[in-house]
């Protein structure tokens, strides 16, 4: 084997090595929380308040509901701005205007989630005197916008355009064509950017400190600090008790099962034989 | 189309443009979604505006300084922003120092060499990896990567490159380095899902040109399909290193969370972001919270170049790549 030959060996071997690595932590990463939070999971995990301090036991029935409804409140807010903004973007917008609301999108992708949680506090919070379940869905809301403008866009961009003509054809004037004909072509592709969407903002933490805060009980309403399942793990798994860490496994376990369970079904099952626009989710 | 046509019928004749328009169903859709349009404008204009307007006091107090100073005495009133900036600006580095080969070497394994179903397979895989919420890496940072770092990784670090003042000191298992490594993890899967999808772009006539003047498959994509995705590249690792600047729960759990500037990597510091998350909901007085909000202003701003150099690079090579 001459130098060149070897070099060529040598070099692919360690492009598969990274890649080997990268997999590699994935799967340590499941196979550790499923063996931390399964030993550490318990009916009452889904069904009791959190313990007070010092007692063991306790579940986190409440910050469950409360991520339910932060991560509806999200949906409602975040879903149609987005939609609709990525049909303007891909139906009606002349070139200064897209440019105009695609770069506000890039940017509003961009932002820290952090910086939106800052931003929501003093919006929402600040005004209204109290941390509640409502800001910390307005921030979530604000999150989900972007990846749904552009995977709507991406998909709406992807219907061929003889079905458009096709449709104008026979009469249907521009916003018919749009809602009975692009849109239904589209619709797979939009639900499975919406679900990845979701899946994203569902395991956000930083946002909902300062916005929904946390609560030790169940919080009626949408006006009151609310718990929800990330802000949880971050707050047991920095406590210095050894029964919170174990609640943070098996919270930590729930989230991910969560999470990766609906990116799986958006990419193998709504998603099947259709071309994934890569790299917006 | 005939009700809006009756309706359209109806406004005084000779007025047209927008308000004419609006009478039909078309011009309602076209309302509404412009309507959802602008408020996304909206909301990113207000984003910064409420930044800009909400951190006015420390601004007038410090001015410029508020960037170069070293000190954060909340009870003394001092507040400088630089141990942030600097921890931000280090966890980042080391972080991008690792993540890069790593990203790199994975998409040219993902494009060059693994068939296309096996390459789709692993590359659905590392989209997984980038679902992971950041307080689970945080979690699994903590209380398993750090003390992997102490027992093994750190004394072999020091063994060999101790004499270097950033492997000086010691090390308590949350350090810049320990947020460092668990960033890199982070940002891995970016690199790589627009690298692979960059290089997969390269024509495959430049491939096939050079197989077919002898060079090996390596040399081909060395000099051939990697300075032709280059920028493209460049701009995937742009976007993950806005991704590291940004990144907050993970980085808090490992960092230590202490204002301070040290050479070393294993010292502990803080992060623009971790602090805001440390310390925001318990900020008392204007200036303390006004602070922390001029640093989200900085964490904006630094995000925003980053970003927009990177949109840059990757439109540059999608412009550049003929049909």
């Amino acid at each position: 084997m001459n130098v060149k030959k070897i070099v060529n060996f040598i070099m692919f071997g360690l492009t598969g090595l990274c890649t080997l690595l990268t997999v590699g932590i994935l799967f340590f990463i499941l196979a550790y929380m499923a063996w931390r939070g399964a030993s550490s999971l318990s009916w009452s995990f889904f069904t009791q308040l959190p313990a007070p301090v010092g007692e063991t036991g306790g579940g986190m029935a409440n910050a469950i509901v409360g991520s339910g409804k932060v991560l509806l409140l999200a949906t409602i807010i975040g879903i149609p701005i987005g939609f609709l903004g990525g049909v303007y973007l891909n139906e009606y917008a002349g070139p200064t205007m897209s440019f105009v609301i695609r770069y506000a999108t890039d940017l509003l992708n961009g932002v820290p989630s952090i910086v939106i949680g800052i931003v929501v506090w003093g919006l929402v919070v600040h005004p209204m005197g109290h941390y509640s379940a409502f800001a910390g869905g307005i921030a979530l809301g604000i999150m989900m916008i972007p990846i749904s403008v552009r995977s709507t866009e991406e998909f709406l961009h992807a219907v061929p355009s003889s079905l458009r003509e096709a449709a104008v054809a026979l009469g249907a004037s521009k916003w018919k064509a749009i809602v009975t004909v692009v849109i239904p072509a589209a619709m797979r592709g939009i639900i499975t950017g919406t679900m990845l969407d979701f899946a994203r903002v569902a395991g956000e933490t930083a946002p909902l400190l300062f916005t929904a805060l946390g609560n030790s009980f169940w919080s009626s309403g949408y006006n009151q600090p609310t718990a929800t399942l990330p802000a949880m793990i971050f707050t047991y798994a920095i406590s210095a008790y050894d029964d919170w860490h174990r609640q943070a496994w098996a919270a930590g376990f729930v989230l991910l099962a969560l999470v990766l369970t609906i990116n799986i079904v958006a990419r193998l099952v709504v998603s099947r034989g259709i071309e994934m626009p890569r790299g917006n989710a | 189309m005939t009700s809006s046509s009756i309706k359209a019928r109806t406004l005084p004749a000779g007025r047209v443009g927008a308000f004419s328009r609006l009478a039909s169903g078309d011009s309602v859709a076209y309302a509404l979604t412009l309507l959802a349009a602008g408020t996304i404008f909206l909301i990113t204009a207000i984003i910064f505006y409420e930044l800009y307007a909400q951190s006015a006091i420390p601004r007038h107090k410090f001015g410029w300084l508020f960037l170069v100073t070293q000190i954060w005495d909340p009870v003394a009133g001092q507040f400088g922003a630089l141990p942030f900036i600097y921890g931000t600006v280090v966890t980042s580095l080391v972080a991008m120092l690792i993540a890069v080969p790593q990203g790199i070497g994975s998409a040219i394994f993902l494009s060059e060499l693994a068939p296309p179903r096996i390459s789709d397979a692993l590359t659905f895989m590392i989209e997984l990896l980038a679902a992971v919420p950041s307080v689970l890496f945080g979690l699994i940072g903590f209380y398993v990567l750090v003390p992997i770092l102490q027992a093994n990784v750190v004394p072999v670090l020091r063994d060999t490159l101790g004499f270097l003042p950033i492997f000086q000191g010691a090390f308590y298992g949350v350090s810049y380095f320990s947020a460092g490594v668990v960033l890199s993890i982070m940002i891995v899967p970016f690199i790589i899902s627009v690298s692979r999808e960059v290089l997969m772009a390269v024509p495959r006539e430049q491939r096939e040109a050079a197989l077919a003047l002898g060079s090996t498959r390596w040399q081909t994509t060395w000099r051939v399909v990697f300075p032709f995705a280059f920028k493209g590249i460049m701009g995937s690792v742009f976007l993950a290193l806005a991704r590291a600047l940004g990144e907050t729960m993970a980085v808090t759990m490992v960092i230590g969370n202490t204002p301070q500037i040290k050479a070393s990597l294993l010292a502990p510091g803080s992060t623009i972001a971790a602090v805001i998350a440390n310390e925001f909901t318990e900020a008392v007085g204007d200036l303390y919270q006004g602070s922390l909000i001029e640093l989200g202003l900085v964490l904006f701003t630094l995000t925003f170049i980053i970003n927009g150099l990177a949109r840059l690079l990757i439109m540059a090579t999608r412009r550049g790549t003929p049909a």
